[in-house]
């Protein structure tokens, strides 16, 4: 069943629309699903997108080019170059700008006739129910769990639909939450998964194609649920496999015990995001765990004087293949299964991208026995920006 | 014909990197008991030590959620199709998978799920 989103009182509704919209949106008003009354829907609609990246890209292009009359844009990040692999609104010239400004700049020259305001911040606890108070639909194309329950929290004390798009390497997921008779995201997911989970840089990525699937699914609902049109993905969570290009969908429910939608929710505010997650303290960048170092520096000196180092590189094969130091390649998950491979008599230097993953390797050979061991310290990245800048950073 | 046993790309690292398994199982807990038994290291990522399910593990017979069957005791049949539904963030580093064999796992860890990327702030936008 088709559900419709009350647009916000305050300013009046535009009740016609100019000959050069009229000649842009023709598409639409040609066809009766859309049409004048839906095209004034569009444009009496206020959409705020949380991030402007990956999923933010379709969606914004999108909704402004469908016409939805003010879009709201929240980011704090710098477009970088690793971005423009899959966050299409930006182009090469926009790199170290502002990603909210740059993206609004983006969407202004595709519609002029629609408002779009950038909000360069960081959304918190302080200020998301403030943000949030004026837009009718919420899209949520973030990357990380705290804003992913502080968006879903903030939508649920406010009665607005979040409209949730998540990616990870070749899959996605897609759904609608937060409208009154459907699940949040807290029914799906009542905990976080503990910190201290994930992997490393070696199991990450995401194929650039993927965010745009899966952003213009979230554009797709956003525009069905101003429209009041089709059946939406309310209670329905929507599964793509890119690899194998399947969808799937699994019904969710609400759950009438939910904290935070149930019939007695225990959750009346907004909470800490970063406690609740479990990664306060995470600010400080470092190594995981605290392991004998060296610099880059150090270790070209002590490898031009001959010293006898074993180099040993714990990151992914495929990354070896990026670049390398000429090292012993040995990724750390399979560390312990081939730790025989090593010679505890031998002075080691670990390394890999960062540093982090050969922190853990060291840390791991140090508990069995290794004692002439170091760590690379900033890894390849560091290597790359203190010695030999031929070698590429990715 | 068995239950098949869907893997989700975090897991499947811990799965001889397969995307699905099929096993003879009654249950949902028997099919999972299989696949832990067969795949040794996805069992931490599952059960917990005293071998209860996972808080933030969803897993799903067909399209129905087991939480709101009979849990691990909702019976299969053959040619059920049993989902392991994990928690993505979205963007370029995943949720849901504990750490490697590497790392003490007694250890608290605080690095949380950007472990790689050296931000901790909370973020918006860049997956």
């Amino acid at each position: 069943m088709a559900t419709t989103v009350q647009p916000q009182t305050g300013a009046k509704p535009v009740t016609s629309l100019s000959n050069e919209e009229i000649l842009r949106y023709s598409r639409h008003l040609i066809m009766p699903e859309v049409g004048m009354e839906g095209q004034l829907k569009l444009k009496n609609a206020k959409v705020l997108l949380i991030g402007t990246g990956g999923l933010g890209a379709p969606l914004g292009l999108y909704l402004a080019a469908a016409g939805v009359g003010r879009l709201g844009l929240v980011d704090f990040d710098v477009v970088d170059f690793t971005n423009l692999q899959r966050q299409v609104t930006f182009g090469t010239s926009d790199v170290g700008k502002p990603k909210s400004e740059a993206a609004r700049a983006r969407l202004a020259n595709l519609n002029p006739d629609i408002q779009i305001q950038s909000f360069e911040t960081q959304l918190t606890s302080a200020n998301a129910l403030e943000l949030f108070k004026d837009f009718d639909v919420i899209v949520d194309g973030t990357d990380n769990f705290p804003t992913r329950y502080l968006v879903n929290d903030a939508c649920i004390l406010l009665g607005k639909p979040n409209v949730y798009g998540s990616i990870f390497r070749f899959e996605g997921q897609a759904t609608v939450f937060g409208m009154p008779d459907g699940p949040c995201y807290r029914c799906l997911y009542p905990e976080p998964p503990p910190p201290g989970l994930v992997p490393s840089c070696a199991e990450g990525g995401v194929l650039g194609v993927l965010p745009g699937i899966v952003g213009s699914i979230q554009a797709m609902e956003t525009i069905k649920l101003i429209l009041g049109r089709g059946d939406n993905l309310v209670g329905r969570l929507l599964l793509f496999d890119a690899l194998g290009m399947k969808f799937r969908e699994l019904k969710l429910r609400k759950n009438p015990n939910c904290p935070m939608c149930g019939t007695h929710p225990t959750i009346t505010k907004l909470i800490d995001y970063y406690e609740f997650c479990g990664v306060r303290g995470e600010e400080a960048p470092g190594p995981t765990v605290q392991v004998p170092e060296i610099t880059p520096r150090e270790l070209k000196a002590r490898l031009d004087r001959g010293d006898n180092l074993f180099i040993l590189d714990v990151r992914e094969p495929h990354e070896y293949q990026i670049c390398n130091l000429k090292g012993h390649l040995l990724p750390l998950g399979e560390l312990t299964r081939r730790v025989h491979e090593l010679d505890s008599s031998q002075e080691i230097v670990a390394h890999c991208r960062s540093g982090k993953r050969s922190a853990e390797a060291v840390d791991f050979l140090r508990k069995a026995g290794f004692r002439k061991i170091l760590n690379l310290r900033g890894g390849i990245l560091a290597w790359s920006d203190e010695v030999d800048p031929s070698v590429p950073k990715y | 014909m068995p239950v098949k046993v869907m893997i989700p790309s975090p897991l499947r690292p811990y799965a001889g990197k397969r995307d699905s398994a099929e096993f003879h199982a009654r249950t949902v807990g028997e099919a999972l008991g299989h696949l832990t038994t067969e795949f040794g290291e996805l069992r931490k990522h599952l059960f917990t030590e005293d071998g209860k399910l996972r808080s933030f593990v969803n897993i799903y017979v067909n399209d129905e959620d087991i939480r709101y069957l009979a849990k691990e005791n909702t019976p299969t049949k053959d040619g059920d199709t049993i989902s392991i539904i994990p928690s993505i963030a979205g963007g370029t580093r995943a949720g849901f998978v504990i750490p490697s064999e590497a790392t003490d796992l007694s250890r608290p860890c605080r690095k949380g799920f950007l472990i790689d990327n050296g931000i901790g702030s909370l973020r918006s936008g860049k997956p």
